[in-house]
């Protein structure tokens, strides 16, 4: 989801007996859920597939600030105007929280931006969409913050202690995010029948990558069934969508919209909504980086790092300076 | 690749009465940047009265591989808790 088909580097799952003592006790903490801390002996695999999960987290948080500034400037009122800047502001603490949580596992925080900028370390593909019009920014709150929210509660509980905590903060931030979102979305179906209709068009746009946030079916993949033993994947891709068209449907009817999805249907024997086929070709495409937005991102991203590279080296020497003048004077 | 800014440990105080308690670091070029930017990384929605930076390079910590000779001594120390002595039932205020 904000991290999509994490490379475990495991050719096949190996149980209990055929790891070495120091890997078994390694799993045998994780099943009896005590956390792992940064300077716990832990697998290599653990290790490097952790600090790909969580740089591609936080990259999303960053880049995931991008389509919504897009709308700062033109928010409709002043308090909207200031609601959407502090939401874009709780992205950039979370980028934060997160990348301080990959530099835990002992990569520097210059390396993990490199490898976002060079294309080695990817983003979540939902962020490659285009914010055309205010409503986007509604339909983004709700839908895109309503699916990041699923994914991210079970990982509260996920077996790397920095992660883990990361997840909690913000998930307590991020249910406002969702709210304002939903909030944007009923002031437009409340509105005037153009202003619903842009409410019904932001969602015939970001239904469908919203449900491919949560990545390709994994039931055969031995990457998440690796995650999953270490616990660093909670729930597999299909559950957590599924969850997530089950509670975001009652609110769509609520705003009086429906989803882009003749196929989608409550099944009264499974309790669950059936929905259409997912255009996984559209996925791939948008993750290999032709999205429509794709090079804009980065292109956007680098020139930020680019920009902002004097700040940071004259903030350096300034301290530097101080520092050596202060030893002087003692 | 350029110099990155020092990493710092951010403390908290959440309220009058209460410890600072770590919440997490990032990184500033000096100890008031690490102030201003825990301000506004840690405390967006009114989390703390204070706040402490410590730069992590300057952090001693326990090695977990001793953990076992470094906190076994006290399991066997059970007196230590006030639960280990039973006190008799008309006994009031103990």
């Amino acid at each position: 989801m904000y991290a999509q088909m994490v490379e475990t580097g495991a050719k096949r799952l190996r149980s209990l007996e055929e790891l070495g003592p120091e890997e078994r006790a390694f799993q045998e903490r994780v099943d009896a859920d005590v956390r792992i801390e940064p300077k716990d002996w832990m697998p290599e695999g653990y290790r490097k597939t952790l600090v790909r999960q969580i740089s591609q987290h936080a990259h999303s948080e960053i880049v995931g600030m991008l389509p919504e500034g897009n709308w700062i400037t033109r928010a409709p009122t002043l308090k909207r105007k200031a609601i959407l800047m502090a939401k874009v502001q709780d992205e950039a603490g979370h980028g934060l929280y997160l990348y301080a949580a990959a530099e835990t596992l002992g990569v520097s925080r210059d390396q993990l931006v490199a490898d976002l900028h060079s294309g080695k370390a990817k983003y979540s593909s939902i962020f490659n969409y285009p914010t055309l019009t205010w409503a986007d920014i509604g339909a983004i709150g709700w839908l895109v913050d309503g699916a990041a929210i699923m994914n991210q509660i079970p990982l509260c509980r996920c077996s790397f202690g920095p992660y883990s905590r990361a997840m909690i903060r913000i998930c307590k931030e991020e249910s406002f995010h969702q709210r304002q979102g939903f909030d944007i979305m009923i002031k437009l179906c409340q509105g005037t029948s153009e202003q619903k209709a842009m409410a019904q068009d932001a969602l015939n746009r970001w239904w469908w990558p919203s449900l491919m946030m949560f990545g390709p079916p994994d039931a055969d993949s031995v990457h998440s069934a690796q995650s999953a033993q270490w616990k660093i994947k909670i729930l597999s891709n299909d559950e957590l969508r599924q969850r997530f068209v089950d509670q975001t449907v009652p609110q769509a009817d609520y705003l009086g919209i429906t989803m882009p999805d003749p196929l989608l249907k409550w099944n009264e024997d499974r309790g669950q909504y059936d929905f259409g086929p997912i255009d996984w070709e559209e996925f791939y495409n948008v993750v290999k980086g032709n999205g429509p937005c794709n090079r804009d991102r980065l292109r956007t991203r680098v020139k930020a790092w680019e920009d902002g590279a004097w700040v940071r080296e004259a903030a350096l020497a300034h301290a530097e300076k101080r520092a050596a003048r202060a030893k002087k004077a003692a | 690749m350029s110099n990155e800014w020092p990493l710092w440990e951010i403390f908290i105080r959440s309220q009058h009465g209460l410890a600072h308690k770590h919440v997490g670091s990032l990184h500033a070029p000096d100890a008031e940047m690490a102030i201003k930017n825990s301000r506004d990384v840690y405390t967006r929605r009114n989390e703390g009265v204070s706040i402490w930076v410590v730069k992590s390079a300057d952090i001693t910590a326990s090695s977990p591989g001793e953990k076992e000779p470094m906190f076994e001594p006290a399991n066997s120390k059970v007196y230590r808790h006030p639960t280990f002595f039973p006190m008799p039932e008309e006994v009031k205020h103990i």
